[in-house]
């Protein structure tokens, strides 16, 4: 981990979802109750002015993390701690919306997250006039910083591009000056050209106002690109967390390295290799020991058996039994 | 090759009659594929990938009509056959796999159903042999157990195996060409190369031409032999895949291959194009691309780019990228 102090920083996080049928049909079908372990245990550090990434496949628990992190989902179990702030057991409701000012999020669907009814104005300033800020001129400013005129202010989300809605999205999450910002999967729903145009917006802004981002993203090569730190998870799970060089040339843990074959490269011409087994297991019913055992070349007895807790290796995290093995093939 | 192509499309020209304006999302396309050749097309939203595979397996809905061009099917014209004879080709001839594996299966019959009627809709078999035949399409696509998993119906499969499911009934029927719009968009990286294989596995076993449509780089590099990028309707560039990757001549695919984050390892900022592409109602006078091109100049802004031909020429640009000298001369 980091030596830097951390802004962020999330401890033994955990969510569990009820899944169970209703009542009258566990009665007559006599089935037991279902719970859905969305994220199991998951701690990690953000420092501030940093950039970190989840990724995971769907069903990994990545959005379910950025959710908890903005305070959208109350945790079941563990803690979220921004700026010193422990966001579920804080009491004094003073510092809670203090902490809440400096925490805002970027969606993944820049066509659902705007109301269409709203003009631009309107929706960028929310953030501040929800709180009785002072928006004059505000909008005008943020759109000039996200690369849109000022003029746009009074148009409606309907008259912008995918790219540009994204950055109203940004604008929005900029007004009330926050110190730390989630974005789940900001530039998956973009084309390739937009997408680049929006991530150099956000380095932009990181290095300008020294903003600290969580970055949720299923695409590798896009996280490698902005995160300083980036997290693996795999169903609910951290199972590796590295800094994106180490992470991309000596993964050390399985699965990762299994992503980072099974990602399409641009050089990869008649490129044949063995893909990779299976699929995410039912997160209802996990297998025992490593969740990844079924899928992983490597497993053995006791990756059956015994789940593997996340612990050092060399400047990474793993939480793989045979990380160092992992290296040296 | 000098083979019949298993797919010709020429100057194919797709319309949309609106209240107030005419818009051709696809504008005097033209290419060939040949028998197991995979033709990628790339390109962003709204380029007319998916209306120009459409076209081809006549399923645009009205008001999209082709209004001029040909499609060849090894040989015989299809653009102009009866909705009913259509209706034929599809199946036996042409087979299509979605992006989305939920809607293109129906919910309400079993898998095994639909791969039944799909064969005896198109071939002479009987309902048993049809069966057995169905049983084998879903061992050939890698789903387990596929005998007791035939009479499951869509939503007991996850996502990955219902568009493994979608792939053995595009091609149950054994048609000569596979149109595959995005059909790994919907799936996890690890599902996508599975899916990746499975595809170019079946198509080079049984000679297979495949259009394949994405908007993703990787995918068309590992898996395709020739590559179309379109850019507003037309093709920006044709060519062999590796060449046009590596060496790109229409500066519209060197913007595109600069902008994927893996091309700007170890900077700090990607390269990126400006501008978004033109809606179809507002294109520019001139090549479609020149308000984002740096390499723009006085013809490209009054003359529409090159039309390019199924075999000849690389890049629909007045001053392709690395030709600068020759191309001056045509200007």
């Amino acid at each position: 981990m980091s030596t830097k102090p951390a802004m962020v920083s999330v401890r033994n996080l955990t969510r569990r979802f009820d899944v169970s049928k209703p009542w009258l049909n566990r009665v007559v079908e006599r089935l037991p109750k279902s719970i859905l372990t969305a994220v199991s245990d998951v701690s990690f550090d953000i420092p501030a002015k940093e950039t970190y990434a989840l990724v995971g496949e769907s069903g990994s628990g990545k959005s379910t993390i950025g959710k908890m992190m903005v305070g959208l989902l109350t945790p079941t179990d563990g803690s979220v701690t921004i700026g010193g702030v422990d966001l579920s057991r804080e009491t004094s409701a003073k510092a809670m919306d203090a902490a809440r000012e400096r925490i805002q999020m970027v969606f993944q669907d820049p066509y659902a997250s705007l109301n269409p009814r709203w003009r631009v104005r309107n929706i960028i300033t929310e953030p501040v006039a929800a709180r009785g800020g002072d928006t004059t001129g505000l909008a005008e400013r943020l759109l000039e910083q996200v690369g849109l005129s000022a003029e746009d202010a009074d148009k409606y989300p309907h008259e912008f591009s995918g790219g540009q809605r994204q950055r109203l999205c940004i604008a929005r999450a900029l007004s009330s000056n926050p110190r730390f910002i989630v974005c789940d999967e900001p530039t998956s729903a973009l084309d390739v050209s937009v997408q680049a145009q929006v991530l150099n917006l956000m380095s932009d802004l990181k290095t300008d106002l020294g903003l600290t981002f969580l970055f949720i993203s299923h695409d590798l090569t896009v996280v490698r690109h902005m995160a300083d730190r980036i997290g693996v998870l795999y169903l609910g799970r951290l199972v590796e967390e590295a800094a994106p060089d180490a992470l991309f040339t000596t993964p050390r843990h399985p699965y990762t390295k299994m992503l980072l074959e099974a990602a399409p490269k641009l050089d990869g011409f008649g490129r044949e290799t063995e893909p990779p087994t299976g699929e995410i297991p039912d997160p209802i019913n996990p297998p025992k020991g490593c969740a990844y055992h079924p899928r992983c070349p490597l497993a053995q007895d006791r990756c059956r058996s015994e789940r593997p807790v996340l612990r050092s290796v060399g400047e990474s995290r793993s939480a793989c039994h045979f990380a160092e093995k992992l290296v040296a093939d | 090759m000098t083979d019949t192509p298993v797919l010709s499309v020429r100057n194919l020209v797709v319309e949309i009659q609106t209240r107030h304006a005419v818009l051709r999302p696809v504008d005097n396309v033209s290419f060939d594929i040949a028998r197991g050749e995979i033709l990628g097309v790339v390109g962003e939203s709204g380029a007319g990938k998916s209306m120009t595979g459409n076209a081809v397996i006549g399923l645009l809905d009205r008001p999209a009509q082709i209004v001029s061009g040909e499609v060849y099917l090894n040989g015989r014209r299809i653009d102009t056959l009866s909705p009913s004879d259509m209706r034929k080709i599809r199946g036996t001839g042409i087979g299509m796999v979605f992006q989305d594996p939920l809607t293109s299966l129906n919910p309400l019959l079993t898998v095994g159903e639909q791969l039944i009627e799909t064969m005896r809709e198109h071939l002479p078999i009987s309902q048993s042999e049809a069966r057995e035949r169905a049983v084998k399409a879903l061992e050939e696509v890698g789903i387990p157990g596929a005998r007791e998993r035939i009479d499951s119906y869509p939503h007991a499969f996850s996502g990955g195996m219902r568009q493994r499911v979608v792939i053995a009934l595009a091609l149950c029927a054994e048609p000569s060409l596979v149109i595959a719009d995005e059909p790994t968009t919907a799936l996890d990286v690890s599902v996508q190369a599975q899916i990746i294989t499975l595809l170019r596995r079946l198509c080079r076993d049984r000679g297979t031409a495949v259009m394949l449509v994405t908007h993703d780089m990787g995918v068309i590099a590992e898996t395709a032999d020739k590559v179309a990028v379109m850019y507003a309707g037309r093709t920006a560039e044709l060519g062999p895949v590796r060449e046009v990757l590596t060496r790109p001549r229409h500066p519209y695919t060197e913007g595109l291959m600069g902008s994927a984050p893996l091309a700007s390892l170890g900077q700090t900022r990607l390269r990126q194009i400006p501008g978004n592409m033109p809606r179809l109602g507002a294109l520019p006078q001139g090549c479609a691309f020149h308000p984002r091109c740096n390499r723009a100049q006085t013809a490209c802004r009054r003359d529409l780019g090159p039309t390019l031909a199924a075999d000849e020429g690389r890049a629909a640009c007045w001053f392709p990228v690395g030709a600068t000298e020759t191309a001056k001369d045509i200007a």
